[in-house]
Parts: C-alpha cells; structure tokens; sequence
C-alpha cells in the first residue's frame, strides 16, 4: 500500500504530507532561533557594557554584501521553482545553480569576516557579546551548508527524478525553497541585531 | 495534622504562616484523595465483571465532577490569592529597616558558608576576590577602614532572638542553596548575584543550615550551623570574636 | 517480536517465490516498517530503563548504608544470569531475544567495570563523585532514554499509525533515521562513562556554573543531548504529519481514539519545547569549548583559583532556557500514558470513555499551559512577586485539566463491566498513584509552601509518584495490552498478575516515604542520604526502607521479564482481536505483514472510538470500521 498524499493534497486539510512537515519544522527552527535571540536579549539587558559599542568592530559593508547575496539566492530559488512549474527543466538547473553559487559565496564571504576577527585575536572568548555573535552566526551558517547539501543533491543527482515524477519533483523544490527562504530570514533578522543595533 | 505532616519545629515568626499554607494544601490533598478513593472503590466492587455482566453504554449522568472540578479551582484560587501570594509578598517585598534589623553576609563556597558581620561600626568592609587565601576565605580587605572590625566566621551564623535578621547571599563558584529548614527560609546562592532574605527567629537554640542545590561532590556536607541567643547572648559572642581578631 | 519466528520461516521460502523479498538487514535492522521501528525503540528503551534502575539499586546502597562497602556481585548476577536465561531462550538464532540476552549481559559488564573501578569504589567504598555520577545518569536515562523512547517512540509508532488506518508512517526515512539517532544518543551517554572523571555528574538538570566547570562527561553529555533532541524533532514532525494526514476515511478528529489524541499534543510539545534546549546545549557546548561565558559571571574563585572566564553571563539563563523544555517535557511523560490508559480502561469497562471531549479539551488545555509555567521550578532563585505570582497561577490553572482528565477517567468505570486482567490491574493502579503525585504537585506550585519543600525529598516524590507507579505502570499496561498485536500471543496472566502486585506494593514503599522525609526537610541529592543532618535523623530509618523496597521490587521485575521474553515463544495464541477492541488497530491483522502496509483492504471508518455495549448490537463491542 502506497503512503497517501505524497504528491497530490488532501482534501480535508489542503496540504500534502511534505508540506505540513517542512512547516512544522520550521515551526521547531523558530523555536530554536527565538531561544537564541531571546539570551541576545537577556545578555544584552544584563550586560554592563555597551553592545552598540562593542559592535563597532564588525564589518557592516561585509555583512550588506553579504545580506544582498543571500537574497539574490533566495530569488534564484523562486525562480529555480518557477522554471519547474512552467516546465523548464533547463532553466531550473541555471537557477539552483546559481543559488548554490550565492550560498557558497555567501559561506565565502562569512568566511573572510571570521578570519579577519581572529587575525585580531577577538574570540568567542573575548567577551559576550562575540560569544554570541560567532554563536548565532555559526548556527546560521551551519544552517547554510545544510541547504548547500540539500540544494547540490536536487541539481545534481536528486534531479533525476523529473524524468519519472516531475510533480513531485517540483514538490521537493518548493519545500527546500521554503526551507531556504527561512534561512534567509533568519540573516535578516540577525543582520540588524547584531551589526547594526 | 500539624504534628502528622512531622515538620520540623518553627523557629521563626513567619514560619506558622508556612506551615499553615502547607497543612491547608494538605487538607485539600487528603479530601480529595480520600473522596475519589472511597468512589473509585466503590464503583470496582460495585461494577466488577461478575457482578454487573453487562456494561451499561451511557454510565454515570451525575454532573457532580463538574461542581467538584469547580469546588477545586476555587480552593485553589483560595490558598493562592488568600495565603500564597501575599506570604510571598511579605517575604520579598517587605524587608524591615536596615537600621532595626541584624544585617549580615553569607557568602556560600563549595563547601562551606561564610558568614560576613560587619563588626561594631556596623559597616561592612571591602571584599576583593584577588585576597582570597585560605586564612582570608571571603578576601576582606583589612586595609579598608570600614573592614578593621569585621568579624568573619565559616559555618557558623549567630543571630540574636527576636529581631529581624537580614541576610545578603551570594556564592563564590557555584550555585548553592541557603536553607534554614527551622526558619522556613530557602534562597539559592547565586553566582554573580547577591539576594536578601529577611525572617525573625523565635525560637532559641541550635539548628543548622543546609545546601540543597547539588553543588558537587561535598554537597551533602555543606551544613552549617545557626544559633539563636538572647541579645546580650549574641553580643557577648561578637565581642568574643572581635577579641580573636 | 514475531519476526524471529517469521524470518526463519520466511527465509526458505525466499528463494522459492519472491526475488525482491527485503534483505534481513532492511527487514529488521534499517527498516523503514513503522512496526519494527516501533519494537526496536521498545526493546532499547526497556533495556534503558533496566539500566536506570540499576544504577538507582546501586545508589539505594549507598542511602542504606552509607560507607558500607559495596557488594556488587549481588547487583550484576541476577542481570547477568538473566542476559543469559533470555539468550537461551531462542537458542542461538537472531532474533530479538539474542539482542535483549546480550545486552543484559553487556549492562551487568558495564556495572561490573565502574564497581572495579578504583576511581568509583576505593575499598569497595562508594565516593561521592560516582554517587553523583550515578544520580545525573539515572535522570537523564530514566527520562530521555527510556520512558520518552518507549512512550512515544514504541507506543506512539507501533499502536499509531494502527489505530488511524494509516499505511505507514507519513516519512518512513525519518522514522527510521530517528530511530538511529536517539540510538546514537544513547551509545553517546554510555561511552560517558569510559571518559577520563567519568559520566556527566551535575545532575539532570546541569545547572551551570557547575556543570561548565565539571569533567569531560558533561561534554559527551551535552553531544548526547544534541542526537536525543533531533531524534525527538524528526519524530515529531512525522507523528503530526501522520496524524493530520493519514487519518483513514470517515476519521474525524473526533473519532480519534484518545491515545492517538495524547500522542498528538505530545509531539507538538516536544517539537516546540526542545529547540529551545538545544540551544541552551549549544550555549553550554560553547562555554565549555570555546571558552565563553554564558551561564558565568566573572570573578569566580573554584578552589582557590579565579577563573579566567570573562563573565557577563548569568546562570539564570541556563535555568530558564532548561526548564522551558523540561516542564513540557513532564508532560511528554504523562500524557502518553494517560493515552494508553483509555484505551485500556474503556476497553476492559466494556463502556465508551466518560466524557471524551473533555478529555481532548483538557489534553489540548494542558498542552498550552504548560509552555508557560516553567519558572515553578525557580521560585527560590531570588524571584521578585509579580513573577512569582504569574507563574504560581499559571501553577494552579494547569492543575485543573488534569484533575478534569483523572475525573473522566475514574468515571468512566461508573457502569461498566470491569475485567481485571494484568493491562486493566496497572491501569487501574495508576490512578490512585497518579494522583498522589499529582496531587502532592500543588504544595510544590505555590511559592511559599515551596520554599520549606523546594529541592527536598518531597519534590522527588513527587514526580516518582507520577512517574514510576504513574507513567512506568501505564507502559507496563501498554505492554501486556499490545503484546497479542505484535505477537499473536498473550502473556501469561499469573505471572502478570504476580509482577503487578508485586510492584505496587513495593512501589509505595518506595516513594511515600520520600515524601515524609522530605516533610522533615531532607535534601535531595544527599550522598549519604541525610545522615549528618539533625533535623533528618528522625526519618532516617526510612532509607533502609526505601531500598529494600527497591531490591525486593527488582525481583518481581523478574516476573516480567521471563514473562516477555518467553511469552514471544511460548504465551498463549490469540485471535486478531485479543481483547475484542473497537479501534483500528484490532482490525489490522495480528504483526502485519512487513513492508505490505497494515491493513488488507482500506479502512474506512464509521464511528466513534469507544463503541462498547451499544443498546440493540448484538456483541458487546463494535468496531470503528464496522458498517452500520
Ligand atoms: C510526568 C511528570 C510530571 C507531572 C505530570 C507533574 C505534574 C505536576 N507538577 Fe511536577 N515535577 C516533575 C514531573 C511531573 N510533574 C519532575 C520530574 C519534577 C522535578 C524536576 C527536578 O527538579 O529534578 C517536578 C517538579 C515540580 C515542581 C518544582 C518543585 C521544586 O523543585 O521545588 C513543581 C512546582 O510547582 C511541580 C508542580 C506540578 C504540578 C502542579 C503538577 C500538576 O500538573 C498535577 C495535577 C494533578 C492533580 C492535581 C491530580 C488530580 C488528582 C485527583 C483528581 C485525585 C484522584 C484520586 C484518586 C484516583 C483516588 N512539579
Ligand atoms: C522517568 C523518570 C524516572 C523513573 C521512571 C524513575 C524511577 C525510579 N527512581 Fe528516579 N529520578 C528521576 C527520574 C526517574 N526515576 C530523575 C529525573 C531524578 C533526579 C535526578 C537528579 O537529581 O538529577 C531521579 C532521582 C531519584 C532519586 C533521588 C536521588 C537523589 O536525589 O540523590 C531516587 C532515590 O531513591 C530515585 C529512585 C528511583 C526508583 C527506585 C525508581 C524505580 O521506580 C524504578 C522502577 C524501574 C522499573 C520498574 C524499570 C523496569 C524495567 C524493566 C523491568 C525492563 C524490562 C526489560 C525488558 C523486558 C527488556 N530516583
Ligand atoms: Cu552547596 Cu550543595
Ligand atoms: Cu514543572
């Protein structure tokens, strides 16, 4: 007996299973990301030294370079999906790439930001404030390569299977779009939090 | 039930009120343990297989655990906004004037508490951790004019009967847990943090102080001991230790 | 469990029909089969759970006798003969007895290395160090290794899926990779023990600044952690997806049986309560590493040393971040029970369930709440009174629900026609036992009664209460309940009933007198058990008690265990419907065929759960998917 509602959606609740799942587990990544901006918060609060100063060491125009490439992925991710739905399978394979690429240069980029920190000796250790600004970055990062592994396996290898089952396929894509996108939120989010504020 | 709950004595003026808040939860406890019991019984000998064969589809129309359901709540509400809440209040909210009350310093240390009095001038010295020695366990800086007579002991609190005592506690490494079990007094010991506790002993003698936060492996002889005296008693004793400085 | 018997047979026949028959390894160790996913997660979990009772043993020695020298062949033989009793069973074939034989022999392996261990036992004498070891192993296994794993990953994956007329899992993957990441999880803790300091010894709680500072254990353990909590996540995702979306024909959530019903707040507990905890992993794996200071303010001195940390953290934190999962997680702890529980008493009352919906409505409630009550288990970390006033209610409200769930469930019997056989005896206990625990919850949710009780022997008490004669009762009920689905046998009702007896007796020797001591003030946590202490030496002679109880319930657990393992063999063969049940998962046949889905035709349903003894029906049950 074949599981229901792989691909096609059921009727009474308006979703397929792949799709209430990645949505739960999103619901799960909030949770983990809310608990670490909320001891942001709780540090913050408690801390004696000034954060808005502390912060100055890092590198804004970096990290808005980076903010803008992981939002070109995020695009190209739509439109990696929207090449699916309209049936481009060419178009698709240009788009995924071209996420992969913003990711890896987004990790590239991450990259050279931490290298610069430790070339001036500021770690984890050195106070609070970095301690959870490698911290939520390296989750974050963490994340990225996630979705890095995730994305390559569709453009290369997974994407066999729009020769045998392109909807659900294109389903697939959708899903590790969602996924994507939230990574990316979760930048936006950190990128005024902890450069700028 | 008092003597049935086998607490231990009370020792200090808020404590009745404790215990009181403890008895009441228990006769709740025991009402409705006892209640349900008696019905749960009755309804297992009542409607076991060989005397009632046939189950019945509908079973009990009675509405008496939605009333009871109630009854609960609003006994609860009872003790919380009658008795829990504003004994907390008084406990946390309503410290005396320093002025009126023992002041002291209990600084907890895996495994030992060390009492801090701030001596006849009644002010506190510095405390620095960089002069933490073992002769020094709190690192009083004797070179601060207000630590000259500061008396300092390990494991040993003395607090006069009668007058409200204040104690400010804080830990040197880990967090441990101020107990007083004859006080009906509790406060962790937290690192970083120093916190009040306020209570007025009543009862004379000797009792102890416990850790009940695990803290490592000398947590369970982490005991400390209080002793309640008279006023000249207790000053007589400071005097005592001020001579030994 | 009847795979063994199944694979033997169905080996020979391999070559002869079907070519692309699953090999061994897919069919019972990587397979996807929610069914024997479902028994791998029972069989390790109890396995777990042995194992923390054996080392809670191993502490009663100490409470007992403080100072006295340990006997430890008196602890590993009755393991070790049994490991090999169990192995001999089934002889020298594969099958699930030669797993469970051979890891009863590992366990008594592993106790016999720490029980030579000079580290552990100079002169054979307990050192405080192993003691606390010993107490943060025995939480975290009890908790995250055993009953969680079997509550939800054993019951909630076997009975489940059975019960909604689902194929399978919604994500047979995951479910398999969950399975083997919580397995992970587990041999993670277990290599703890080889570590240089040993085990994690911070307690389950790990509050830091101690647990920052303590030996290499507290590292594995926190790695640990991180497998068990993305072992929960994956689960859980796929036990909401399942629910939401395979229910069968006709299945509206209201016809859910209420089992199904627990484990569907449990799972979204879970999902929600963890990350967060997970991230405090993070934080603490952090401070340990990198070197941070999250959970540390500066200017510590630990034996005489200031620390070099730079501080500006605060160990609240860590609290707080801790206990949002862990009081959910109380909660994760009882609800499957409960779930298993209706089942067991609307079937052997012969009646429905009184009062169904409010039993959702109440699960749905207490689901909610307990999100945000944490703090009840803070109130003496120095916590102002408009705080402590919203947690202390909160406190109360939750109790409500369940008070409103026990009260259906004892109600339920009014009416019916009560069978005692062993599932319907453990069910029947846990009430009383659920509500001594619950109810000895209440002095502990308002703050000031909470600051004579706070970390006192009553608290443990109180959650063995709900835990042991609680949640460990209902699991053996579901045990003896479910055994003729995966099986096709009973266990055996003599030996059943001996085993049941047995430990509800000992059961309340145990932990009543725990709440006495704690009464009197007695610390928890104590490695000599409250011996130095005056105000303890009252209640002292209970300790004794107490342990003796503990070994002589071991004992009857040995009922248990024979009874299992040869019951898979030898119990007595039953029908598809052992129990003449109304819910789906009596419909599929018994041990479904593996890999070919659950059921021979789709189910459809046609009504509610618990429709026993309906006026004008000719047998006194009738199923959910019977037709009008
Ligand atoms: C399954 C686990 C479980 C459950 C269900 C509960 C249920 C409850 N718990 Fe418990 N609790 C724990 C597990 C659990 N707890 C654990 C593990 C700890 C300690 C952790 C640690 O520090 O290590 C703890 C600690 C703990 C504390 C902290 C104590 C302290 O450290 O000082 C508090 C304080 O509020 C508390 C309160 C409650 C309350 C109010 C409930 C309520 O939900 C209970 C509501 C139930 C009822 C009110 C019962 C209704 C009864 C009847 C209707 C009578 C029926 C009678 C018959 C059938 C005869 N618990
Ligand atoms: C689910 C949770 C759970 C369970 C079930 C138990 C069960 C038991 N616990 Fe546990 N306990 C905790 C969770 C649990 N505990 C926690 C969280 C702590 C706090 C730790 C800390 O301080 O950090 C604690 C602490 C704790 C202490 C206090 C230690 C201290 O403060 O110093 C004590 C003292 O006696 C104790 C005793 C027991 C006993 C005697 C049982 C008995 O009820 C055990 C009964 C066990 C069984 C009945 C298992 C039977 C299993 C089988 C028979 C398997 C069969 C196998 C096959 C068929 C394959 N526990
Ligand atoms: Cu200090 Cu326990
Ligand atoms: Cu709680």
């Amino acid at each position: 007996m074949e599981i229901p509602y792989t691909i096609e959606t059921r009727e009474d609740t308006g979703v397929n299973n792949a799709k209430l799942g990645i949505w739960l587990f999103l619901a799960s990544e909030v949770m983990l990301f809310g608990a670490l901006f909320t001891t942001y918060i709780l540090l913050r609060i408690g801390s004696a030294d000034d954060w808005s100063q502390l912060n100055d060491i890092l590198n804004v125009p970096l990290a808005t370079l980076n903010t803008v490439v992981l939002i070109s992925s995020s695009v190209t991710m739509v439109m990696s999906w929207a090449s699916l739905m309209m049936k481009d399978f060419k178009k698709y394979k240009l788009y995924m790439g071209l996420t992969i690429l913003c990711s890896f240069g987004f990790l590239i980029i991450k990259y050279f930001e931490y290298s610069a920190k430790f070339e001036h000796h500021l770690y984890p250790s050195t106070n609070t404030f970095l301690a959870i600004y490698f911290t939520m970055t390296a989750l974050h990062g963490l994340h990225v390569i996630g979705g890095i592994i995730v994305n390559t396996y569709f453009w290369g290898p997974g994407s066999k299977m729009w020769n045998t089952q392109p909807e659900r396929f294109t389903n697939r894509i959708e899903i590790a779009g969602l996924y994507w996108h939230f990574v990316d939120l979760v930048w936006i989010f950190l990128f005024p939090v902890l450069y700028l504020l | 039930m008092e003597q049935f709950l086998g607490l231990p004595p009370e020792g200090s003026a808020h404590a009745h009120e404790i215990d009181q808040l403890i008895v009441l939860l228990h006769w709740l406890m025991f009402a409705l343990f006892i209640g349900w019991g008696i019905f749960y019984t009755y309804v297992l000998i009542r409607f076991r297989k060989a005397k009632n064969p046939t189950a019945d589809y509908t079973g009990s129309k009675s509405h008496m655990s939605s009333y009871l359901e109630i009854v609960v709540a609003v006994v609860e509400i009872v003790l919380l906004i009658g008795f829990s809440i504003p004994l907390w209040a008084n406990r946390v909210n309503q410290f005396p004037p320093e002025k009126d009350a023992l002041v002291v310093h209990v600084v907890a240390e895996q495994f030992a508490w060390n009492v801090h009095y701030p001596g006849k001038d009644g002010k506190f010295g510095k405390r620095d951790i960089n002069l933490v020695d073992s002769d020094n366990p709190l690192g009083i800086d004797r070179n601060d004019p207000d630590a000259v007579d500061d008396i300092a002991t390990i494991n040993q609190l003395n607090l006069p009967l009668n007058k409200p005592a204040i104690i400010y506690i804080s830990s040197k490494d880990v967090i441990h847990s101020f107990k007083l079990p004859v006080m009906r007094i509790n406060q962790d010991a937290i690192p970083g943090q120093v916190i009040p506790v306020w209570f007025t002993p009543t009862l004379a003698g000797d009792s102890e102080i416990a850790c009940a936060q695990l803290c490592g492996l000398g947590h369970y002889r982490m005991r400390g001991y209080m002793t309640i005296q008279t006023m000249e008693e207790f000053t007589a004793w400071l005097d005592e230790q001020a001579a030994s400085l | 469990m009847q795979p063994n018997t199944k694979s033997v047979a169905q080996h020979h026949d391999v070559h002869q029909s079907e070519h692309h028959e699953l090999s061994f390894w897919r069919k019972y160790v990587f397979s996807t089969d929610h069914k024997i996913i479902g028994i791998q997660y029972g069989i390790t979990a109890l396995m777990f759970l042995l194992l923390g009772f054996m080392f809670m043993m191993i502490m009663r020695w100490q409470l007992a006798y403080p100072g006295a020298a340990f006997p430890m062949y008196f602890f590993i033989a009755p393991i070790a003969l049994m490991g090999v009793v169990v192995l001999f069973i089934t002889g020298i074939k594969p099958s699930v007895n030669t797993v469970a034989g051979l890891s009863l022999v590992a366990m008594a392996a592993l106790i016999w290395y720490l029980g030579s261990s000079d580290e552990n036992f100079p002169d054979g004498i307990m050192l405080p160090e192993f003691y606390n070891q010993m107490g943060a192993m025995h939480g975290t296994i009890m908790v995250f290794l055993g009953v969680v794993p079997l509550a939800v990953g054993a019951f909630g994956n076997y009975v489940m899926p059975l019960q909604i007329g689902a194929p399978d899992m919604a994500f047979p993957k995951l479910n398999m990779m969950s399975y083997w990441v919580y397995f992970m999880g587990g041999v993670t803790m277990l290599i703890s023990f080889f570590v240089p300091g040993g085990a994690a010894n911070s307690g389950w709680t790990s509050y830091p600044p101690l647990s920052n500072i303590a030996t290499t254990g507290q590292t594995i353990w926190l790695l640990g952690m991180v497998f068990l909590i993305s072992s929960s996540l994956l689960g859980s995702v796929n036990f909401i997806v399942t629910i939401v979306q395979l229910r069968a024909k006709g299945l509206s959530f209201m016809r859910l049986p209420f089992f199904v019903w627990a484990q569907f707040v449990t799972s979204f507990l879970l999902l929600l309560a963890f990350p967060p905890l997970e991230a405090a992993g993070v934080l603490q794996l952090m401070d340990r590493l990198a070197g941070t200071s999250f959970f540390m303010p500066s200017g510590l001195v630990v034996s005489g040393q200031i620390l070099p940390n730079t501080g500006g953290g605060t160990p609240l934190l860590w609290q707080h971040l801790f206990w949002f999962l862990a009081h959910p997680e109380v909660y994760v702890l009882i609800l499957p029970a409960m779930g298993i529980i209706s089942e067991i008493i609307a079937n052997n009352t012969r009646k429905p369930l009184w009062g169904y919906k409010s039993l959702v409505y109440a699960a749905i409630f207490l689901g909610f709440m307990s999100f945000i009550v944490w703090a009840h288990h803070m109130f003496m970390t120095g916590m102002g009174s408009t705080i402590s006033a919203f947690f202390q209610t909160t406190t109360m409200i939750i109790s409500i629900p369940s008070v409103i769930i026990l009260s259906a469930l004892i109600i339920s019997l009014w009416g019916g026609s009560i069978r005692f056989n062993t599932p319907m005896l453990f069910a029947l206990a846990f009430l009383p036992m659920f509500g001594i625990g619950g109810l000895t919850g209440l002095p502990l949710g308002l703050s000031s009664s909470d600051i004579h009780l706070h970390d006192t022997y009553y608290v443990i008490g109180h959650f063995h209460y709900v835990v042991a004669p609680g949640t460990i009762f209902a699991l053996f009920a579901g045990i003896y309940f479910w055994f003729p689905k995966a099986t096709g046998r009973k266990m055996n009702e003599t030996l059943g009933k001996i085993h049941f007896w047995g430990s509800f007796v000992c059961m309340n020797f145990i932990f009543f007198p725990m709440l006495i001591q704690g009464l009197a003030g007695v610390s928890r946590r104590l490695y000599d058990g409250g011996e130095q202490y005056a105000h303890a030496q009252s209640v002292l002679y209970l300790n004794e008690v107490m342990s003796v109880a503990a070994w002589v319930m071991a004992l009857f657990q040995i009922f248990f265990i024979v009874n299992f393992f040869r019951s898979i063999k030898k119990g007595e063969k039953v029908s598809d419907n052992a129990w003449e049940a109304t819910t789906l998962d009596w419909s599929a046949t018994t041990s479904p065929p593996l890999a070919h889905g659950n059921f021979d035709t789709v189910p459809e349903v046609h009504r509610g759960p618990y429709e026993y003894s309906v006026p004008g029906q000719k047998n006194d049950f009738t199923p959910q998917h019977q037709k009008a």
